[in-house]
């Protein structure tokens, strides 16, 4: 097991930059998940640390060593593919010791940890299977196997689940959980999905145009968003956008949506907000669960406002409510109970301490 | 696939009734419709392949004038000559040293042509298939030519190295060597392209896993691509030791059996003794030898074939 360190790490086809630089420590034992949308770079940076892709510049290092020059088969690390790769002519067993059989471990070895490894991932009954006769759920199972047989400093997923239908998906993912807790090997998992990055992350990495956004806690990413992609990209439904600018209104900062609906900051926001210059083009980020149906008694910093609702679609436990604010569509979380209706107007409450404000031109987190 | 059924006719049906729906049951069940549909071609296949087939099984029988029934006592006269058995010997070195080195060939030749960039490779692909598309009587002309022992292309080149002139057609194992040689020019660029078809079927991502996994180059090749290859060489290393085994032209034209029918292949051979020999009836049973040489053959590859065949 090892700490991975990425050094301003550039990747360039040609003219296209598909990683620009990036720097990341990821400490020993850790679970690291490279999230963001096709194209980010997130699959590329894998693939550098896999040494499947030669790096244009900077330094990547394993264990404290620079591995830029070093073959994949000598950086003792362990990659599952998005489509299994499997070798079709092998049994499971033999796709699982491969690995070992290629170093010349001793037979007693080979037979002991891949018995070990089929009896951690539930598959010790399809051990003398090809992977055609298995299912999608269970080639994932050996793919994983093989990685966790080897032993190695670092696993590598590559979109593991995403060939698998939701259901397996959402059982699979406990599965890594679970089995990342008891190897705890350093892991770098890379997914374009955001509640597969949270689920499994200590630490989640955000890309964008091969760059990284943010590095932070699932938690930290949800509530401290530091760009409006971060904030746009994490949780379901988005963050709405609004666009807004802040007015001073006898003796208090407050925050002008439309021209009908303005609202005063809440103090600890106010004195947050109380520098920025009244003129900037800003957006209200919102996330929401943070708009929903208005009570009897409101809490200090909780506004409400009427509208007119476009689209309901209720889900179980909450009912989301979409409707537009001057043109803008936002969408909101009541209560199945609130009496929410398609076309229907309603009171909506908007809780400003959870509030965030952006720059519209750089889309910072003010 | 379901056979698709008639609905059945109303309950307590008279026999005759009976017997007529179970012909348009026949007839609406799709294998039946399949074999109508088929049906021209295989009175095709049977007329071009079958026909020729058992009569040159009726001709082995007859005796030289096609008067007599002889029985087996073509292939009788056959066993006892030593031509017959240097004939196989020559047809079994032939096809399978050609075959082997094809393959060979073939298979080396893919791998460069796959590790081309894509922009590069059709005409890489196009140029060395050429060997394949000229008319083998044609570019073994010019091999003959190249062959010469007097003033060819490469005595003159070897001269200049202090070597030859060789024999290339005149001495009995320069004379096996060159039709090898030929035949593998011929019939490489076919393996080649069923190989590259093969190797570009392979995903990259195994590579990547085995690479990984620790595997060399070597057992890369060894491990991953010929177990993903297996059918193609299987199938292509049939095929080609059919059509090596009967082949006709390069020999006839190179060597025309010789020297002293020591180039002599079984379709040769056969049309040496009887178009030229005019012993039609033993011609025919040298030519019939070869098929249960090959019938070996192909049992055996296409068992590993189907054994193999739900793997991928």
């Amino acid at each position: 097991m090892a700490d991975v360190a990425l050094r301003k790490v550039v990747k360039r086809y040609d003219d296209v930059e598909a990683v620009r630089g990036i720097d990341l420590d990821i400490a020993d034992h850790e679970f690291i998940v490279l999230v963001g949308p096709s194209g980010c770079g997130k699959s590329t940076t894998l693939r550098m640390i896999a040494g499947l892709e030669d790096i244009t510049d900077g330094d990547i290092m394993i264990g404290g060593d620079v591995v830029n020059d070093v073959p994949p088969k000598d950086r003792d690390i362990a990659m599952v593919f998005q489509n299994y790769a499997l070798y079709p002519h092998m049994t499971v067993a033999e796709n699982m010791s491969f690995g070992l059989r290629l170093k010349h471990y001793p037979k007693a070895e080979i037979k002991s940890r891949v018995t070990e490894a089929a009896r951690l991932l539930d598959i010790t009954d399809l051990i003398d299977r090809k992977p055609k006769q298995l299912s999608g759920g269970q080639r994932q199972r050996v793919a994983m196997g093989r990685a966790i047989v080897r032993n190695p400093k670092v696993f590598l997923f590559d979109e593991p689940l995403s060939n698998l239908d939701a259901k397996l998906r959402v059982q699979m993912r406990i599965e890594i959980k679970k089995v990342h807790q008891k190897v705890r090997t350093t892991t770098v998992y890379v997914t374009h999905d955001q509640v597969e990055a949270m689920t499994l992350a200590d630490r989640v990495v955000v890309m964008n145009k091969g760059r990284i956004e943010q590095i932070g806690t699932p938690n930290e990413l949800y509530h401290r968003p530091a760009t409006r992609f971060v904030a746009g990209f994490i949780g379901s439904p988005a963050m709405n956008f609004l666009p807004c600018r802040l007015e001073d209104s006898g003796g208090t900062l407050q925050i002008r949506l439309t021209d009908r609906i303005a609202f005063a900051l809440p103090p600890a926001r106010a004195a947050r907000y109380n520098s920025l210059p009244r003129t900037d083009k800003l957006l209200l980020g919102l996330r929401p669960e943070h708009l929903t149906e208005a009570h009897a008694h409101l809490g200090p910093g909780i506004e409400t406002f009427d509208t007119v609702l476009d689209v309901t679609e209720p889900m179980g436990m909450e009912t989301l409510v979409y409707f537009g604010l001057d043109g803008t569509p936002v969408c909101g979380r009541v209560d199945p109970n609130a009496g929410a209706k398609d076309g229907a107007p309603m009171r909506l409450a908007m809780d400003l301490n959870n509030m965030h404000l952006l720059n519209e031109a750089t889309g910072v987190v003010l | 696939m379901a056979d698709v059924a008639l609905q059945p006719d109303s309950v307590g049906a008279a026999q005759p009734v009976r017997k007529r729906s179970g012909l348009k049951k026949a007839l609406k069940r799709k294998s039946t419709a399949a074999f109508l549909m088929t049906l021209p071609l295989i009175i095709l296949i049977a007329l071009l392949v079958l026909y020729p087939a058992f009569y040159s099984l009726h001709l082995a029988t007859l005796n030289k004038s096609m008067q007599r029934f002889v029985g087996l006592g073509n292939f009788e006269f056959l066993f006892k000559r030593d031509t017959f058995w240097l004939v196989v010997k020559q047809s079994c070195i032939f096809a399978i040293t050609a075959v082997l080195f094809k393959a060979l060939i073939g298979f080396i030749v893919a791998h460069f042509v796959h590790n081309i960039p894509a922009k590069g490779q059709r005409k890489w692909r196009g140029m060395l298939l050429v060997p394949w598309v000229i008319p083998p009587a044609m570019s073994t002309l010019a091999w003959l030519w190249l062959f010469d022992p007097s003033y060819s292309a490469f005595n003159y080149t070897l001269s200049f190295f202090g070597i030859g002139p060789i024999p290339w057609t005149g001495d009995a194992d320069w004379a096996r060597f060159s039709v090898i040689l030929v035949n593998v020019w011929y019939g490489a660029p076919f393996f080649m392209i069923m190989y590259l078809a093969s190797l570009k079927s392979v995903p990259e991502q195994l590579y990547e896993a085995a690479a990984i996994d620790g595997a060399n180059w070597w057992q890369r090749i060894w491990y991953v691509t010929l177990p993903m290859m297996r059918n193609i060489i299987a199938i292509t290393t049939l095929f080609s030791l059919i059509v090596t085994f009967a082949n006709f032209d390069i020999v006839r034209i190179l060597t025309a059996g010789g020297p002293l029918d020591h180039t002599h292949i079984f379709a040769t051979w056969a049309f040496r003794i009887g178009i030229e020999g005019s012993d039609i009836p033993l011609g025919a049973s040298v030519s019939l030898f070869m098929v249960p040489i090959l019938a070996v053959a192909a049992i055996f590859i296409l068992r590993d074939v189907n054994k193999r065949g739900n793997e991928a």
